[in-house]
C-alpha cells in the first residue's frame, strides 16, 4: 500500500512537472499570441489557395514563433525571443509577437516574405525600405527545440548519474535500466572496437553526448505537439555544429601516422610528384567527410519530416480538386502511409544516431591508429 | 529561411548549448555513470572469481574428504581384517589348547583306570587265590577225612607223576 502511494506520487511528480513545464512554456510574456487580423484579410487568407509546397517547407523550416495551430483565422503560437543587432539600432530583444506573424514592422525591423532575403529579418528606413541585415541571433524555433531537448536531456541523464552514484554495488533500477545498455552498447559496441582499448576513454564522452543529443532530438522531432516537433536534427545548422565538433576533435587528434597518410600516402610516387594527386585526394577525404556527417543526418531527418508533411497535405490537395468528400476519402489512406512513415522515422531516428555516432567514432580511430589500421571509405 | 543555407543565428546557439552541454554530461553525467559502471563491472567480476574460487575449495575439500573417507574405510577394513585373524587364531589356539588338555587329561584319566584296573586284578588275584587256597583247604579237609579218599589221592597223584 505504501509503495503504491510512493508511486503514485512519484507519477505525480512528473506530471506536475510536465504541466509546470509546459505552462512556463506557454507563459512567456503573452500567453498566446492570438489575433484577429482584419475582417478583408481575414476573407482573403481564408480563400486563399492551399499551396502543399509551402505547407510543407512551413512545416519543416525554421521559423520566429512557434506555431501551434490556427484555427479558422487565428494563430496560435507561442512567441520567441527575437535578438538582433544592427549598427543602426544597436542591439533589440524584444518577442516575435511583436511581428504580428510576419504582418507588422517592428522598430523598423521586418520579416521579408519574398525576394533574397525570404524568410529573414531585415532593417528598414523610415520610408520603408530595405537597408539592410541586422545580424540576427534570434531564439528560432530550432534553437528553442534545442533548448528544450537539452533541458530533458540534462535531466535524464543527471538523474541517471545521480542514482548510478546513490545506488552503486547495488543493481540498477528504473531509468538507470533505460540509459545504461545504450551506454554501454556505445563503448563496447562502437568506440571500443573503432579507436581501441587503450584510448577510446578520451573519446567516449563526446560520442555519448552526440548520440543521445542526436537520438533525443531525432526523436523529439517526430512528436508534434509543441514542446517538441521542432526540426531539429533536420537543421543544417544543427548537424553542421555537430559535424564540426567531430572534425575538431578529429584534427586536434590526429597524430604523425594520421598526417602522414594525408600528406605522404603509400602510394607510388608519381601520384605524390610533381602533381601532389594524391594528398589532393586525401585532404578533399578529410574535408567531405564531416560534409558527408553533416548532410547524411540533415537529408535523413528532414526527408522524414517532410513526406509525412506531405502525406498530411495530400488530404488537403484532395479536398481542394475534388471537394471536401474527396480529402475525407482520403485521409484514412494518409493517416495511414504518415502512421508508417513516422514508424519508419523512429528506426531512421535510432540508425541516424548510431550511423553519426559510429562514424565519429571511427574517424577519430582513424586519426589515432599506431599503424596500418583497416582504412574506411 | 533556405534549408541549405546554415542559418548562423542557430549555429551560434548550436556552438554554444552543445558545448556546455557536451561539458555538463562529460563533467556530471558520464563520468559517474561509466565509473559505476567499471565499478559494478568490477564487483561483479570479483564476485564471480571469488565464488568461482569457493567451489574450486569445496571441491577440492570434497576431494580430500574423499580420500580421507577412503583412507578410513581401507584401516577399518585392515582393522577389521586383523581382528578376524586374531579371533581365528585365538580360537584355534584355544581349540588345539582344549584338544591337548583333553587328551591329557584323558590319558591320565586311563593311567588311572589301568592302575586301578591292574590293582583290582591283583586284589581280585589274590582273594581269588586266597578263596581257592580256602576252598581247597575245605575240600581237602572234607576229602581227606577218609583214608580211602587219601589213597586215591595219593594214588591219583602218582599216577599223575607217573604220567609225567
Amino acid at each position: 500500500m505504501v509503495n503504491l502511494k510512493l508511486k503514485l506520487s512519484g507519477k505525480a511528480n512528473y506530471i506536475a512537472f510536465l504541466i509546470v513545464f509546459v505552462t512556463l512554456g506557454l507563459a512567456s510574456k503573452s500567453i498566446l499570441a492570438e489575433e484577429i487580423h482584419g475582417s478583408e484579410e481575414q476573407a482573403e487568407s481564408h480563400l486563399e489557395k492551399f499551396e502543399a509546397g509551402k505547407f510543407v517547407t512551413e512545416h519543416v523550416s525554421d521559423a520566429f514563433e512557434w506555431h501551434i495551430l490556427t484555427y479558422k483565422t487565428h494563430h496560435i503560437s507561442v512567441p520567441l525571443p527575437i535578438i538582433l543587432y544592427s549598427k543602426n539600432s544597436g542591439l533589440n530583444i524584444f518577442w516575435s509577437s511583436k511581428f504580428e506573424h510576419c504582418h507588422a514592422t517592428y522598430k523598423n525591423f521586418q520579416i521579408e516574405e519574398t525576394g533574397d532575403n525570404a524568410g529573414k529579418i531585415v532593417e528598414l528606413d523610415n520610408s520603408g525600405e530595405v537597408i539592410g541585415l541586422p545580424i540576427d541571433l534570434s531564439i528560432t524555433k530550432a534553437v528553442a527545440g534545442i533548448f528544450v531537448s537539452v533541458f530533458i536531456l540534462l535531466f535524464i541523464l543527471l538523474k541517471v548519474a545521480r542514482m548510478a552514484k546513490n545506488s552503486a554495488g547495488r543493481a540498477p533500477t528504473g531509468l538507470q535500466n533505460l540509459i545504461e545498455p545504450i551506454i554501454l552498447f556505445i563503448r563496447d559496441e562502437v568506440a571500443m572496437p573503432t579507436i581501441g582499448k587503450d584510448k577510446y576513454q578520451k573519446y567516449l564522452p563526446f560520442l555519448l553526448t552526440i548520440f543521445f543529443f542526436i537520438l533525443l532530438n531525432n526523436l523529439m522531432g517526430l512528436i508534434p505537439i509543441f514542446p517538441f516537433g521542432a526540426n531539429v536534427t533536420g537543421n543544417i545548422a544543427v548537424t553542421m555544429t555537430l559535424a564540426v565538433f567531430t572534425f575538431i576533435i578529429t584534427t586536434f587528434s590526429g597524430n604523425k601516422h594520421y598526417w602522414k597518410e594525408i600528406y605522404n600516402p603509400d602510394v607510388p610516387w608519381w601520384l605524390k610528384f610533381p602533381i601532389p594527386l594524391m594528398p589532393l585526394v586525401e585532404l578533399t577525404g578529410v574535408i567531405t567527410k564531416p560534409i558527408v556527417l553533416m548532410v547524411r543526418l540533415f537529408a535523413n531527418m528532414l526527408a522524414g519530416h517532410m513526406i509525412v508533411t506531405v502525406f498530411v497535405a495530400l488530404i488537403f490537395i484532395f479536398g481542394q480538386t475534388g471537394g471536401v468528400a474527396t480529402g475525407l476519402a482520403v485521409s484514412p489512406l494518409s493517416v495511414l502511409f504518415s502512421v508508417f512513415i513516422l514508424l519508419l522515422d523512429v528506426l531512421v531516428s535510432f540508425i541516424q544516431a548510431y550511423v553519426f555516432t559510429l562514424l565519429s567514432a571511427l574517424y577519430f580511430g582513424m586519426a589515432t591508429a599506431e599503424h596500418h589500421a583497416a582504412e574506411e571509405h | 529561411m533556405g534549408f541549405i543555407t546554415p542559418d548562423y543565428g542557430t549555429l551560434f546557439w548550436m556552438v554554444i548549448i552543445f558545448g556546455i552541454t557536451f561539458y555538463i554530461l562529460k563533467r556530471f553525467a558520464w563520468k559517474p555513470i561509466l565509473t559505476a559502471l567499471d565499478d559494478r563491472k568490477n564487483t561483479i567480476a570479483e564476485a564471480l572469481s571469488s565464488a568461482d574460487r569457493a567451489r574450486q575449495e569445496i571441491a577440492d575439500m570434497k576431494a580430500d574428504q574423499e580420500q580421507i573417507l577412503e583412507e578410513a574405510r581401507k584401516e577399518k577394513n585392515e582393522i577389521l581384517k586383523e581382528a578376524r585373524e586374531v579371533k581365528d587364531k585365538i580360537i584355534a589356539e584355544a581349540k588345539t589348547s582344549a584338544h591337548t588338555e583333553g587328551q591329557k587329561i584323558i590319558e591320565t584319566a586311563r593311567l588311572q583306570i589301568e592302575t586301578e584296573k591292574t590293582a583290582a586284578i591283583a586284589e581280585m588275584k589274590k582273594q581269588v587265590v586266597e578263596l581257592s587256597v580256602l576252598v581247597a583247604e575245605k575240600i581237602i579237609q572234607k576229602e581227606l577225612k577218609e583214608n580211602k579218599n587219601q589213597e586215591e589221592l595219593v594214588n591219583s597223584l602218582l599216577k599223575d607223576l607217573k604220567l609225567k
